[in-house]
Order: C-alpha cells, then structure tokens, then sequence
C-alpha cells in the first residue's frame, strides 16, 4: 500500500447526498475481473454515464465537470460507503484517484476497506462539509486537520488507521508480528473451547 | 458492573493489544462466496501465504451462479462462469471446504451457514458479504468485511479492530396480527435512519425478539448493516440450541453450562439504547431509495429529496398501496426460508397473480430449503398462482449483470437494498416482507398482507 501524501493538497468534489451506497460506487454488473484492478472505469457508472453501454457522460455528474475531473478528495453526506461489503468500491475509488473522502460518517465495512487501500476517511460535521465542498483544501493526517485559508478542521482518527495509512503499511505482516501471542492464545483456546477446532483429533 | 453478551464474547476472543492501540480479535469461522472468495484467496497464494486453520474457511457459490433449473457452471453474467472456476480451483488448492454449484447443500451462505452448524453461539464468524450479521441471530458476533479483512482472517485467525460501542435495541410487548421480523427492522431503520447503528454492536432483545422463531430473529439481524450497525445479534436460548444441536459443523448437543452464561448481564451498561413498542408496527414497505425510506403500508409517501422522487416515479402525499407492479420477487438472505416460503405461500394458495404482474420468481434460500418446499407442496402452490421456481442463490436480490428485469420495472421485493439501480438499471424496488410481496403479486399493485388470508398471517 503506497503511503498516504503528507500532506493532500487538492480541491474536494462534491457529492454532497446522503447514504452514497456502494451499489452506485460500482454496481456489480461492472465488476467483471476477478482481481482488484480495471475497475475505475466502472466507478459511479449509474451517475457518471448518461448510457453506461456506451460509456456516454453525464455533464452533470460532478466528477465530470472540468475543476473536478482529477479531484483526489471526495467530499459526501451522512452515511456514506453504505451496502454491500465489496471492496471494489474502494479499489474503484483508489484507481481513479481518490485519496481521502470527507463526509459526515461511513458505514463500517467501507471504512475499514478504505483505511486497507490507502483511502484516508475524514469525518467532519455537515456545516464543516459544506465550507471545504468545492474549494482547495490541504489534508494533514499527521496533524489531523483539513485546512482550508484561515480556517482549521480537527478531525479524529483511529490511531490504528493512522499508523497504517501513514506509514503504507500491510495489516497482515503487521500481525504477523504477533504470531507468538496467536499461537498461545489458540493452544489455550483448544482447550477452553474444543468445538471451535472442526477436523481436529486433539 | 455486569457484562453485555458483546462484552463476553469480545473479551472472550481477545488475543492481544497491538502496538498502534489497536486489538488483535480471534476469528473462529470465516465464509467465503465466488463473488470475492477467488480474489481473496487468489492475491494470498500470489503473496505466498498459507490458510491459518483451513477446516475452520468454508465457501460457497451463491453471488454470481444461476438460479435457473438446469443450470451448471455457466452464467448470463459475461466472465461470470470465471468466478465459479476460479473460486473451485482456489478452495481446493487451499484445503477448504466448498459448497459448490450444486451440491446437495449449496445455498446462501447466510442460509446454509445455520443450517450446517458452521455458526455457533458465541463464536465469531466473518464473511466478504455486508449480510453476515443475519448469523447473529444465533448468539454469534457476526459481520461483514472486505476482501482484504477476508485474506487477514485466513491468514492469521485474527482480525484488527477497535472496539465498537455497544447498543441494545428492546422490542417491547408483542407484534400486531400480520407484523413480522422484516416489519420490525424496517420500521426501526425508519424510525432511526440507515446510518443509526453506525459505531455500534446492537443487541436486539425484548419479549417481541424472545418471540421470534430462529428465522424471524435471522430476518431481523440481517438488516442490522442496514442501520450501518457493525453487528446485529440476538442473545440464545432454548430455541438456538434446538435449533442446532447435531447438525454438521455443531456439538451433539448444548448441555455444557457454558452455553448458559451467554446474554447481557442484568445490570450491564450498554453505550446506546432504543426502545421500541412492538405493538406500533405496521407490515412496511420502502417508498424510496434508501431503506430508511419505508412506511406503513397504509400511509401515504412523505416528502424526500427530489432525486428519490423522481428515481422512484411516486409523488409526495400519493398513497402507497395501490401502487401498480411489474414484479414480484422472493429471494435473498433476507427473506428466503422454509417459514417465509410458507407464509407467503399461505397467502398464495388458491390465488393467481394479477394479469398485469410480468414476473413473479421464488427463489429458495438453499437446496435445502428447496427440497423442503417440495415436499411440503409449497411449489405446486406458487406454480399455480404463477411465480417461477427456481435454484438457489443470492440471484435478483442484486443485478449481476446477467439476469435482469424489464428497465423501469416496479418489483416489490423480499430483498434486503431498495438503492437506486440495485436490481438492475431504473429498476424501482419496494422492499417488504415475503407476506406482502404475495398479497400485492395477488392484487398487481402494493397491497396491504393483512386483506388477504388474514388467518394465515397471524404472528
């Protein structure tokens, strides 16, 4: 995972609804690899395609319009990344070029998605949303502020989502770390809970 | 200060801190489908990692594979038939057990998962699909995640997480004639918005979930990633341990007294509470796009944005039964059961869907609950009223991008997601239980379940 800019300097897209699903971000039909990539293309085909066959724009969809066509912050409402579990709605998102959304909260699932693929989520309050929405703005994850002019948005982040994004780095050798404390745990567990070990002849 | 049954189960499986604050959290199932099961374990052989506990990863073929009788490998979906091929080819490389096209048990993951024994009370059970948390109807915390969370669970029998705050939704008193489990969620959604459980665990309890048979508290978790709750679940009881003893992948029996101590503490705190009068539900269905959008059937559609309205064709202050309906669909992890099929069944019997309904399809949960409806009849009664019959699987539930219903076609649907597009371009879903999509197949228009067969409805 390539690690998050310090800091994103750029102008926010707005999309500014609530409950953007991720059945809008990528509809299924448009995941048709197996993999994880060729999927930008697909990315909010319903609205960014006035025909979606033909791959027709829709001049109205903000990510069509000129400030916003290489926007890497994304700005969006309440409950945003809501539905389906895909994480192609992420990996959509982190191939066109988006790399922090701004929005007044995230469905879980998407979140957690989002802080595995370098994409930083920012909440913020709606009335802060509706300031950056449009403008440029400096994200600092370091520093746990948008800024934009003279104005300054503190915003929370699980300390976890942080080391990660920042530091571009892969949860699994992470954990990998703790394998000792894996292995305790699961031989005391055997025990404790022999149910759980299917196929196993202790 | 007592524990809440989240508590118990977390602290239970809590393996480590991490440096970074977060914790190191056991993962003792994981369920994989084709949609995301070949990605996953096709990037960890790419990366050189082992399956932790392969007996533990289980898959099936649901997402993408026809419900067509007849059907094999093959699907409407272009490069779809890949997701099948590749999903096998990895199962086995890995050592994983797979429920595959069709097998005698294949089926929605959420469905067969219960009906195998692989969920257990106080076990964590993940799976690459949002509607995980219906499990939780078994006393397991159980969630959805990611592709990237799949391969971390399988690679090391743990999963990084910070702790969610806990909420605790109480159903007070009894369900109304004719008011099921999916009426129960949808009016909760209503009531407290799509993004309300978002941060949080949520317990549902009360008389009126202790009511509930295993399928209805099924039904009723499965919409907790509606409200954007991490985990919906249900404390077990006499009925959960019924209901599983002996199957498969489950102990014999649930005698052990550990079995016992799984429910909230009587004095325990939880983060957040909602309460809400059982007796104030309605049969529901969605008006909008978004399943907080949803009313009483008897009410008329309220004022939305301008973009719902428009995507769903109905004005502000219109009535919304009486609506005309293209489509009738019974399906999905949601509303796909033995008892569902029964019920709407129930209302069916002796009827014929309107002229003027297109498409009408039953899709069963799984095999088994196929093969149960068959011999009970019910078949025979949706056949005749004019529905299709069909395989098992996650079918129109969403649009693959093989199947698909005629571009603007209304359907009132036993689904989960009315989202804009869900079931297909312009498509405009309805979302209700599986009562009310037979009553309103019957009449051709959104119709109220409790006109019909009002016997045969009763909770």
């Amino acid at each position: 995972m390539t690690p998050f800019p310090q800091p994103l300097t750029g102008i926010v897209a707005p999309l500014l609804v609530d409950n953007v699903d991720t059945d809008t971000i990528i509809p299924s039909r448009e995941m048709r690899t197996t993999g994880r990539t060729g999927l930008a293309d697909g990315l909010f085909a319903p609205w960014r395609y006035a025909d979606a066959d033909s791959r027709t724009e829709n001049p109205d969809f903000v990510l069509n319009q000129p400030p916003y066509r290489h926007a890497r912050i994304l700005a969006g409402g309440a409950n945003f990344g809501a539905g389906s579990s895909r994480e192609h709605a992420v990996w959509a998102l982190a191939e066109w070029g988006i790399r922090a959304i701004i929005a007044e909260s995230f469905a879980p699932i998407f979140r957690a998605n989002c802080m595995r693929n370098g994409i930083l989520p920012v909440e913020l309050e709606s009335t802060a949303i509706a300031a950056l929405a449009g403008a440029e703005v400096t994200v600092d994850l370091a520093g746990q502020q948008v800024r934009h002019g003279d104005a300054t948005h503190a915003f929370a982040i699980d300390p976890e989502a942080k080391l990660m994004l920042a530091g571009g780095l892969d949860a699994i050798d992470l954990t990998l770390t703790q394998k000792s404390d894996i292995a305790d745990w699961t031989a005391a567990d055997r025990k404790a809970r022999p149910w759980v070990y299917l196929g196993i002849t202790a | 200060m007592g524990k809440t049954l989240f508590d118990k189960i977390w602290d239970a499986h809590l393996v480590a801190d991490t440096p970074s604050g977060a914790q190191l959290i056991a993962i003792d199932r994981v369920f994989l489908h084709e949609r995301t099961g070949a990605a996953a374990l096709g990037r960890m052989a790419e990366m050189g990692r082992k399956v932790h506990d392969p007996a533990r990863v289980f898959a099936v073929m649901d997402h993408i594979v026809d419900t067509r009788i007849g059907r094999g490998d093959g699907t409407l979906m272009v490069g779809g038939e890949a997701f099948i091929t590749e999903t096998r080819a990895a199962c086995k490389a890995a050592g994983i057990t797979l429920f595959d096209v069709n097998d005698r048990d294949q089926g929605i993951v959420h469905v067969i998962s219960p009906e195998l024994g692989v969920v257990l009370p106080g076990v964590t059970l993940v799976a690459p699909d949002s509607h995980t948390c219906t499990q939780g109807a078994f006393g397991a915390l159980a969630w959805g995640i990611g592709s990237s969370e799949a391969e971390h669970a399988m690679a090391t029998g743990t999963l990084r997480l910070s702790r969610p705050k806990t909420m605790r939704v109480t159903f007070k008193g009894a369900l109304a004639r004719g008011v099921t489990a999916k009426d129960m969620a949808l009016h909760m959604i209503a009531a407290h918005s799509a993004g309300g459980g978002a941060g949080h665990a949520v317990e549902f309890a009360g008389d009126a979930v202790s009511a509930l048979d295993m399928e209805g508290r099924m039904t009723l978790c499965n919409m907790a990633t509606e409200f954007s709750a991490m985990a919906g679940f249900v404390a077990p009881d006499a009925k959960t341990f019924e209901y599983l003893a002996g199957r498969r992948y489950a102990p014999a029996d649930f005698a052990d007294p550990y079995w016992q101590t799984l429910h909230s503490d009587a004095d325990a705190a939880f983060d957040a509470e909602i309460v809400i009068d059982a007796g104030d539900i309605a049969p529901m269905v969605s008006w909008g796009t978004s399943p907080e959008e949803a009313i009483a059937v008897t009410a008329k559609v309220p004022q939305g944005h301008a973009k719902v309205h428009d995507y769903i064709g109905l004005a502000a202050g219109a009535p919304l039964a009486g609506t005309p309906l293209d489509v009738a669909f019974i399906g999905s992890c949601t509303n796909s059961r033995i008892s569902d099929l029964r019920r709407a069944a129930a209302i069916l019997d002796g009827h014929r869907i309107a002229p003027s309904v297109k498409t009408a399809m039953v899709v069963p949960g799984s095999l088994g609950v196929k093969r149960q409806a068959e011999a009970e009849g019910l078949d025979k009664i949706f056949v005749a009223a004019g529905f299709e019959w069909r395989m098992s699987g996650c079918s129109l539930c969403f649009y693959a991008g093989g199947e698909g219903f005629a571009p603007g076609s209304r359907v009132i649907s036993s689904t989960n997601r009315n989202f804009e597009g869900r079931q297909g371009p312009g498509i405009r879903t309805h979302i209700a239980s599986p009562e009310t999509v037979a009553a309103s197949a019957i009449a051709g228009a959104i119709a109220d379940p409790r006109d019909y067969a009002r016997e045969a409805v009763a909770a």
